[in-house]
């Protein structure tokens, strides 16, 4: 079996207005996302023949991808909607790397957005929210996403000691970072303070430890790595992907405090021959703020039981060991539901292009970790990225 | 709106109807003894397709809780107890713990099962600090 390290690169890449952005559908922005993606790279319509999106949950369409090529007129002859819940986006990297490695496709558009904030109501949020957990054994007790968080987040407490505060500090790097990025939704600092002083909303989570609800859409286009030399940008290359799988609801987990996140880190790893040492930054899926601390000790960023400490160190923040979300993340950029973590992908490609703010840009930035988990701990894919094929 | 309720199948039956009857039961595996929940028609150890079902103690020690002060929909009283536990004989389950607003709750704590009417046909296993 050959490798994908090398194999394909990221030529284009684009984010619509995100936080609240209201009168337009979450259709429309994909399709915005796309054209922009498309523009950056300088690639025309017919030159692309894979598409891959995620469904809307406020505009749900049945064969989403169809839908999007139809919008566009394009006529792919690779075309697959994805859901892994907030790991599609870095599956769905896996998939169109492979889609390219075996001839499937040559240039694959992949577009995500959603309208969380403006497209659903209240009831249909919690409806939403509501559907999250088995139907039979879990859902009937009541729990809300960030209750099913919480019950990671405690488990890592009561057996590593990890505090409030150390949970806190991951929102506080988010926020700072957040303040650097014109784009971000939520910009005004805050402090470890302010976390522990804001709304409990399932304990140990308060609000300032949940990610923003938000619209936006975003998209990024891949093509082989040869090809990738005659477009319009310095292409980014994939260098390791590795998914890792352990369990849909969270009272099947195998642990509380190990995700799959090990497994799918270290298949990325090897395929790229590095390791965590040699990241310069990483972007790491902060749905809630445990998630993280959780993510940089699977990752190898930290010993086990080491990430509430090594967050709170200031590490993770810009001009630290490992400065992550460097764009805000989804806690203060953005989190329009299973597209999230596609803007902590084109902040990567923006990073590793070195064309974001200079007050935000990760110094010598070559190699970076992105890494996204769907479900409750449950579905990981790991990503890494460079700004050179080797 | 009520609280959510399960939706009962044929697989999941026997577990139901032990909860209204006041027994909390898990599958067992015929071959290998392995006892599972959620009920399924494997065994996940050894893939049998021969299972039964049988009681256990409802005793069990907290793996994870935490207090929503949040409520999923008007149905459900905040502040509420989510819990995982680990029953005595092994299976890990959800559940909420009861007589409890959370504040005397602690992670390995032990508990012990009581039921609850859900609606008129469905009972839950819930569980009280022992």
């Amino acid at each position: 079996m050959t490798s994908l390290r090398g194999k394909v690169a990221i030529i284009g890449a684009a984010d619509t207005a995100v936080g609240i952005v209201p009168n337009v559908g979450a259709t429309d922005l994909c399709v915005s996302a796309a054209l922009s993606a498309m523009r950056d790279a300088g690639v025309k319509k017919d030159q692309i023949d894979g598409i891959i999106t995620c469904d809307s949950m406020a505009e749900p369409i049945m064969y989403h991808a169809e839908a999007i090529a139809e919008y566009l007129q394009i006529f792919p002859r690779y075309c697959m909607s994805v859901g892994t819940g907030g790991g599609t986006t870095f599956s769905i990297m896996h998939h169109a790397a492979s889609a390219i490695a075996t001839g499937m496709a040559d240039t694959i558009l992949i577009a995500m957005a959603d309208s969380l904030r403006s497209g659903l109501t209240r009831e249909q949020a919690m409806l939403m929210q509501s559907s999250t957990g088995h139907p039979q054994f879990e859902q009937p007790y009541g729990p809300t996403v960030p209750a099913y968080y919480a019950l990671v987040g405690r488990a890592h407490a009561a057996k590593y000691g990890t505090s409030p505060e150390h949970f806190a500090s991951v929102a506080v790097a988010c926020r700072k970072h957040a303040a650097l990025n014109p784009t971000a939704q939520m910009r005004d600092p805050i402090t470890i303070d302010d976390v522990l002083s804001s709304r409990m909303i399932a304990d140990p989570l308060h609000l300032l430890d949940c990610s923003l609800v938000s619209d936006g859409g975003s998209a990024i286009i891949m093509t082989s790595a040869e090809r990738a030399k005659d477009f319009a940008q310095r292409p980014v290359y994939m260098l390791g992907v590795g998914e890792g799988h352990g369990h849909e609801h969270i009272s099947q987990a195998q642990s509380l405090t190990t995700s799959a996140a090990v497994e799918s880190g270290q298949r990325a790893y090897k395929m790229a021959g590095l390791t965590a040492a040699d990241m310069d930054f990483a972007q790491l899926y902060d749905c809630f703020t445990p998630t993280v601390v959780i993510e940089l000790e699977d990752l190898g960023f930290c010993s086990k039981g080491e990430g509430g400490p090594f967050a709170a160190s200031g590490a993770i923040e810009l001009g630290g060991q490992l400065p992550i979300n460097t764009h805000g993340g989804m806690l203060s950029h953005c989190h329009p539901g299973n597209p999230g973590s596609m803007f902590a992908l084109t902040e990567t490609v923006f990073q590793l292009r070195g064309s974001v703010q200079p007050e935000r840009q990760v110094k010598n930035a070559e190699v970076a970790m992105v890494h996204a988990q769907g479900g409750i701990m449950s579905s990981h894919t790991s990503l890494i990225l460079g700004s050179e094929a080797n | 709106m009520g609280k959510i309720q399960p939706p009962i199948n044929a697989i999941s039956k026997p577990y139901w109807d032990g909860c209204q009857q006041g027994v909390l039961r898990v599958q067992r595996c015929v071959a290998c003894r392995h006892l599972q929940l959620y009920p399924r028609i494997l065994c996940t150890q050894c893939t049998s397709t021969e299972l039964d079902w049988v009681a256990v103690s409802g005793k069990g020690k907290i793996a994870s809780y935490t207090v929503v002060t949040r409520a999923i929909s008007k149905a459900y009283a905040a502040p509420y107890v989510v819990a995982l536990i680990d029953l005595d004989e092994g299976p890990r389950m959800m559940s909420t713990i009861i007589d409890s607003d959370g504040s005397d709750v602690a992670v390995g704590m032990a508990v012990n099962v009581a039921f609850q009417a859900w609606s008129e046909t469905v009972t839950m296993p819930v569980f009280h600090i022992d």
